[in-house]
């Protein structure tokens, strides 16, 4: 690990004990409106100023930098989750299974992200409560998001198939399931682990995107996409507003010190 | 023939698919969502004529005797509205793909052949830039700085290119019948256009392909953010109205383009591999790019 990875690391590791720390204090609630503040400028009360409802625009990057990290990375895991069974069952099996495994991947593949996620969101009723919205925002992101590494995984699966040890696993008598299970998957642990890293810093910025065209988490709940809403009205721009762009600028920096492969394919 | 099976099998993938998402749209929560239901103004009786339209949209007869393809939310024909606005986006992907490949090649021309890393470096932390930032506030910042909305597009598009571009010209580089040409005295010009881009042409063409979607993918927070007419802005119009014609139209148009676009581009590596082998020196065998890549 370089010096400069391992400062990226550090600053990563600073940015989310930060957010997740700052949920302990209710003084820093993202909902609280400071009613006799409205519309502040930055001061050392409010660093970033408030919003138009007098909510601290700091305490709101915290916990927005809060959902944002730790649900892309549970959207990752469950991504993966999907894209192992899927790419697992495509290179185990091979056949109709593979064919028609592959066919769906590079259907997934061939349609623009963001468009997926649009049409997927707006499948959801109108009264969604604002909880289930973050909560569906990331789990369309996973449910979406399998088809990439699937490919990845198909590919280590066909390879470690005719592997030895697999060969004698079955020998033995292992059923598929615990061959998958206990053989193959430690062995795909070095590519699950990168195509986790890999995700992360995709789904933060499908995410981003999201928020920014209206249709990620309802209010109250911040994440660094719909916080990036008031970047849409030009005119009353005022530099307090680019904080969310400068934390997942930062964020997807870091994480591409930290990990040479990070954010290369988002 | 093997090109007319591809295109029946890519047919039929998409009829399937048509069929899976315009079920799974028809028994979605939000099938039935209007807008003005939530308006606290209406009565009983008009939020009851509203639900009214909205169980006819149900009635499969109904639907097909007024044609499924008319847009509930901008009432016109879908297929009119796409016929409208493609050619926007068309042009804007078109200019900014082309202007992203432009400059992605110039760069790995000029990186690749000399490893030249101060350039690459410089090259690499610009694109790194870019890549961290949505596109949508690439868009802003360019919008507010009063730059051409057609600049977002290469913005967005020159990391992905460049990284990969100038990795496949230093591999093409690396290989025996570049370093034969080049102690047979053949001139830079000539390494480049005869023996190292015919090596890469088939993973350039494919990723051709992929930039144009990943350029659509891109021009929707564009086009939404600046105003711009085009198939993107239709696209998150849609999803704002709960329009499910509207979208489910535009994601198998764009699904199928896609499709047709990667079955191209693969159709064609072939023959730009049997073209190659002319242009190699004497002695070396056709190189096969199909052999490094990942299955």
């Amino acid at each position: 690990m370089t010096l400069s990875s391992k400062i990226a690391a550090v600053i990563l590791v600073l940015i989310l004990a930060g957010s997740i720390t700052a949920g302990f204090f209710p003084a820093m609630s993202y909902a609280r409106q400071h009613r006799e503040a409205t519309g502040a400028p930055a001061s050392l009360r409010f660093p970033l100023g408030t919003d138009d409802l007098g909510r601290d625009r700091f305490a709101r990057l915290l916990s927005a930098t809060r959902f944002s990290l730790l649900l892309a990375a549970a959207a990752s895991a469950g991504a993966l989750v999907l894209a192992f069974f899927l790419g697992g069952a495509a290179g185990y099996y091979g056949g109709w299974c593979d064919r028609c495994i592959v066919r769906a991947i590079d259907l997934m593949l061939s349609v623009p992200w963001l468009l997926l996620l649009l049409a997927a969101r707006a499948l959801l009723p109108l009264n969604t409560p604002p909880a289930l919205t973050l909560a569906v925002t990331y789990a369309l992101l996973a449910a979406l998001g399998w088809a990439s590494p699937a490919r990845v995984i198909r590919a280590g699966v066909q390879h470690l198939r005719s592997a030895e040890f697999i060969l004698r696993a079955r020998a033995e008598g292992c059923g598929e399931a615990r061959v998958l299970l206990r053989h193959v998957l430690p062995n795909l642990k070095p590519v699950l682990t990168a195509q986790f890293w890999t995700a992360v810093p995709v789904f933060i910025l499908s995410e981003a995107n999201l928020g920014f065209l209206g249709l990620s988490a309802g209010e109250p709940f911040p994440t660094w996409g719909s916080l990036l809403r008031e970047l849409q009205n030009p005119l009353l721009l005022r530099p307090e507003a680019f904080a969310p762009a400068a934390a997942i600028a930062i964020t997807l920096l870091c994480f591409r010190m930290v990990t040479p492969w990070g954010g290369s394919q988002v | 023939m093997n090109f007319a099976r591809h295109l029946a099998g890519l047919l039929l993938t998409a009829l399937l698919g048509a069929i899976l998402a315009l079920l799974l749209a028809w028994y979605s929560p939000g099938f039935d969502s209007d807008e003005r239901l939530l308006d606290a103004r209406l009565d009983d009786a008009s939020r009851a004529a509203i639900q009214a339209e909205h169980a006819a949209n149900h009635d499969l007869r109904r639907i097909l005797s007024r044609g499924f393809w008319m847009s509930p939310s901008l009432h016109r024909p879908v297929q009119e509205l796409i016929a409208e606005r493609a050619p926007v986006t068309l042009r804007l992907i078109g200019t900014g793909t082309a202007a992203a490949w432009v400059a992605a090649l110039a760069m790995a021309i000029a990186v690749a052949p000399r490893r030249k890393k101060s350039l690459a470096h410089f090259a690499k932390a610009a694109g790194t830039c870019f890549l961290c930032l949505p596109s949508a506030v690439l868009a802003i910042l360019v919008f507010s700085m009063g730059g051409p909305v057609a600049l977002v597009i290469p913005l967005v598009l020159f990391p992905r290119l460049f990284e990969t571009v100038c990795n496949l010209l230093e591999a093409a580089y690396d290989r025996p019948h570049i370093l034969a040409a080049r102690a047979k005295g053949v001139t830079p010009a000539g390494i480049l256009l005869r023996h190292a881009l015919p090596v890469c042409a088939p993973e350039l063409l494919s990723l051709a392909g992929v930039s144009l979607i990943m350029a659509f993918g891109a021009a929707i927070p564009v086009e939404t953010m600046c105003d711009v007419p085009g198939l993107g802005q239709l696209a998150w119009k849609a999803a704002t109205a709960r329009d499910l014609p509207l979208l489910l139209a535009l994601t198998l148009m764009i699904a199928l383009a896609a499709q047709l676009v990667n079955a191209i581009s693969t159709f064609q590596a072939p023959r730009i591999l049997v073209g190659q082998a002319s242009s190699l020196p004497a002695g070396f065998p056709p190189a096969s790019p199909f052999a490094e890549r990942p299955a």
